[in-house]
């Protein structure tokens, strides 16, 4: 791979997750970056701390065995669930942060909208960073920024979910954000909120959107949507998508007209 | 600055129209069609050193076409030794306009794209389409020749991390 001497990368574990930075431009190598980066990392191990339900004393945990109120807990909490009704409401069910468990009754995990929400927040400490572009990955979800002049924007390879070695497509972003669901490696992680089933006829879904707490909740219910999903990302504003079937074949869908996206800029 | 980006998209979803028709199950969102017209062969490293020098007779658009599909001095090793050859898409009618791109390929890699036709869209179609247009390539999709800055993807977890493109991006630079 031939590397891009102007893009300077970071990579951390964290929220269980590689987290993975690129800047390129003014500030993309020098102590403004350090301190944004510092902050990012701290704000996202909090969010670990907050939302995760593999850590028995995250708020999360407590929320769901009932030990505490949403009012007794930070915020954010309230934020995240917010957006995980709207997320259940606009998907007909299908995304829900409150996942059938074995026994069939319901368990509070709101990751699916944790990492996109909390990615897109960290991203906007790199926008303190005059004329500098960033792109910021959690798990292969990701924002980009373009604010270097003469920037050409990001260049996002979509993974292969037949070989992680290569990418099936390339999705150029200036401003936006990429997020991608699948079951490869992972396993079978995403179920159908209603059903319980797991997808079978599509490989991955990527989508590109204005947001990434978005991208990321579209990619995951259009997911486990399995064949209907492309159907279902056509009616949302703004999405483009790549969807990857499991017999290899490649389909990118557009979704409708973002409203008012034509003065945005 | 938003309309070089604007024809850079427009160039890359046209070197997927070269690559993809073969693969035209491929989707929606396009209605381009046109499958290449003029394929020159013989042409050798004058071709792509001539298409090089004169990107900027045809304005910024050329240059921001030739970085996308080259890395730096990957025209001057193999294209010698190699076949190299050009090929002249057909003018493929985007939403924006019509739009065709010729490239020079060398040792079946991309290593110039220039803009021959260009759409003279309105600058809100460009808002609209400027923070993303998926672009599907077949024939160019390892590391290498994708030139790719971050990877998503549903392994590009704890687990896949370590065998996945987006670690070989990171390491190349810690």
């Amino acid at each position: 791979m031939t590397p891009d001497p102007r893009v300077h990368r970071r990579v951390e574990q964290l929220m269980g997750l590689p987290v993975s930075l690129a800047l390129r431009g003014r500030h993309a190598d020098d102590g403004l970056a350090d301190d944004a980066w510092a902050r990012a990392v701290e704000q996202l191990r909090e969010v670990d701390r907050v939302f995760s339900t593999y850590r028995e004393d995250s708020w999360v945990s407590r929320l769901g065995r009932g030990e505490v109120e949403v009012a007794d807990c930070p915020p954010e909490i309230a934020e995240v669930l917010a957006l995980g009704e709207e997320a259940r409401r606009e998907s007909f069910g299908v995304f829900d942060v409150r996942r059938p468990a074995a026994d069939g009754r319901r368990v509070l995990d709101p990751s699916g909208v944790v990492k996109g929400w909390a990615v897109a927040r960290a991203a906007r400490l790199f926008e303190a960073l005059p004329e500098t572009d960033v792109c910021l990955s959690a798990g292969g979800d990701m924002v980009a920024r373009t604010a270097a002049p003469g920037s050409t924007g990001w260049r996002i390879g979509v993974e292969d979910p037949a070989d992680p070695t290569r990418v099936v497509a390339v999705v150029p972003v200036r401003d936006g954000a990429v997020a991608t669901s699948g079951s490869v490696h992972r396993g079978a992680h995403v179920t159908h909120g209603r059903s319980g089933a797991v997808p079978t006829a599509v490989a991955s879904v990527t989508v590109v959107a204005a947001d990434l707490t978005w991208a990321d909740i579209d990619a995951t219910a259009a997911f486990a949507l399995d064949a209907e999903g492309p159907a279902w990302l056509r009616t949302r504003p703004g999405r483009r998508a790549v969807v990857v079937w499991a017999d290899g074949r490649t389909e990118v869908v557009q979704g409708v007209a973002p409203a008012g996206a034509a003065v945005s800029g | 600055m938003k309309r070089i980006s604007f024809w850079l998209l427009a160039t890359l979803s046209v070197v997927v129209l070269l690559f993809g028709y073969d693969a035209s199950r491929t989707g929606a969102t396009s209605t381009l069609a046109s499958p290449p017209a003029v394929v020159s062969n013989g042409a050798q490293s004058s071709t792509s050193g001539s298409s090089g020098s004169s990107g900027g007779s045809s304005g910024g658009s050329s240059s921001s076409g030739s970085s996308s599909g080259s890395s730096g001095g990957s025209s001057s090793g193999g294209s010698t030794a190699a076949t190299s050859r050009t090929v002249t898409g057909g003018v493929a009618d985007t939403q924006w306009g019509p739009v065709q791109v010729q490239l020079a390929v060398t040792a079946g890699k991309i290593t110039k794209v220039r803009v021959l036709q260009q759409p003279a869209g309105n600058p809100k179609d460009t808002e609209i389409n400027d923070y993303a247009l998926p672009i599907l390539i077949k024939e160019t999709t390892d590391a290498q020749s994708a030139q790719i800055d971050m990877v998503s993807g549903a392994t590009v977890t704890s687990t896949g991390y370590l065998q996945s493109l987006q670690s070989a991006l990171d390491q190349a630079h810690l």
